[in-house]
């Protein structure tokens, strides 16, 4: 009994880890299945002038979602939609904005969902902390599992009889 | 019995969770803007020359729509669109986005040739399909778009008196949709 409570609690935690670890982490693996309304499969918009914007671009926006494709970042994607938002990003950093206000810019129009990394507050301590949660609650079910199995009286050796058949069994 | 059952439990609520997972539309991401101000612009209307604004929408509660003569899933909601503005709960005011879309010729053009051709391929459009617009204004660059979240067109905004962005829809707007929310919800504004 205890010990189908041990496995399917291992199981449970294992699953839930898998399917509710922070989206940044599966998302970058899975590819996109979703329709993307307004990408045209096009070539991505060649480099701008400016290095340094360029160079600040490509810092930050691997941290930010494209919205259209979802699994891609704005770093790599070529929706038009991305290429308007790398587009708004240039100007910001052009005016000399920090890169909190440049995300802060992107979450007030598109929510915490454009960040690859959320940020951590009470809404998102489950994405966060959960999983840890879990894994805690595993190892506790798991060390009073092993605690109760040393309890247990250690089997009986066996004797010469026994041996032997087991010897012919396993010819067999 | 009990073996069985811890598991199956277990089981069961995982399927709940996934169940609920797939109904969701991923696209449908919540936006943040709802109780909030709706941004302020000025652009050019596909009619003259006059420039419009949100804060001229003051005092009035307002759909704002958004739309392209180049969006399939549009021509679907237009006749929603039409009938209801036919039956003049709000005035309906159209966020043409993009217009010009990379793949034009006229995409790099100077800006007041791609809102000449703009004016030119709504109006036909409109012409076509009904034109539930009070009116309509040309976001030729998108930077509109970007203000009001948009990601994908359709999409609509209910606005109330105080220029608060009350609803928000990513997509097709349905009869049923009308019906079971935005009227309830004009209604409910339009008595505050």
């Amino acid at each position: 009994m205890k010990r189908v409570v041990v496995r399917v609690a291992l199981i449970v935690s294992a699953s839930v880890w898998a399917l509710g670890a922070p989206s940044w982490a599966s998302a970058q693996a899975a590819t996109s299945g979703v329709a993307a309304p307004m990408s045209a499969g096009r070539e991505a918009a060649p480099m701008a002038e400016d290095p340094k914007v360029e160079a600040r671009l490509i810092d930050i926006s691997p941290e930010l979602r494209c919205l259209v494709c979802q699994n891609e970042s704005l770093a790599s994607s070529h929706a038009e939609l991305a290429d308007d938002l790398r587009r708004e990003v240039r100007v910001l950093i052009r005016e000399g904005k920090s890169d909190q206000e440049i995300k802060d810019f992107l979450v007030a129009r598109y929510g915490d969902f454009v960040l690859y990394r959320p940020e951590v507050k009470p809404l998102t301590w489950v994405l966060w902390f959960g999983p840890f949660l879990l894994l805690v609650l595993a190892a506790v079910f798991l060390g009073v599992y092993l605690r109760q199995r040393r309890a247990l009286p250690a089997p009986a050796a066996l004797s010469d009889d026994e041996r032997a058949r087991a010897k012919q069994l396993l010819k067999d | 019995m009990k073996k069985v059952l811890i598991p199956l439990v277990l089981f069961i609520g995982l399927v709940g969770f996934l169940a609920v997972g797939l109904k969701r539309d991923p696209r449908e991401i919540p936006s943040p803007l709802i109780n909030k101000p709706a941004p302020e612009f000025s652009l050019f209307t596909l009619a003259g020359d006059a420039k419009f604004s949100p804060a001229d929408m003051k005092g009035k509660v307002w759909m704002f729509n958004v739309w392209a003569t180049w969006c399939v899933a549009c021509r679907e909601e237009h006749p929603v669109l039409v009938a209801f503005a036919e039956k003049n709960q709000v005035p309906i005011v159209g966020l043409s986005y993009k217009e010009i879309q990379p793949q034009d010729e006229a995409y790099k053009a100077p800006f007041d040739v791609k809102l000449a051709l703009a004016r030119e391929r709504s109006q036909v459009w409109l012409k076509r399909h009904g034109n539930p617009y009070v009116t309509s204004v040309m976001d030729l660059d998108g930077r509109v778009g970007i203000h009001y979240g948009v990601y994908g067109v359709p999409e609509t905004y209910i606005i109330d008196k105080a220029g608060v962005i009350r609803y928000k829809r990513v997509g097709v707007v349905t009869p049923e949709l009308l019906a079971d929310k935005i009227l309830p919800l004009i209604a409910e504004l339009n008595k505050s």
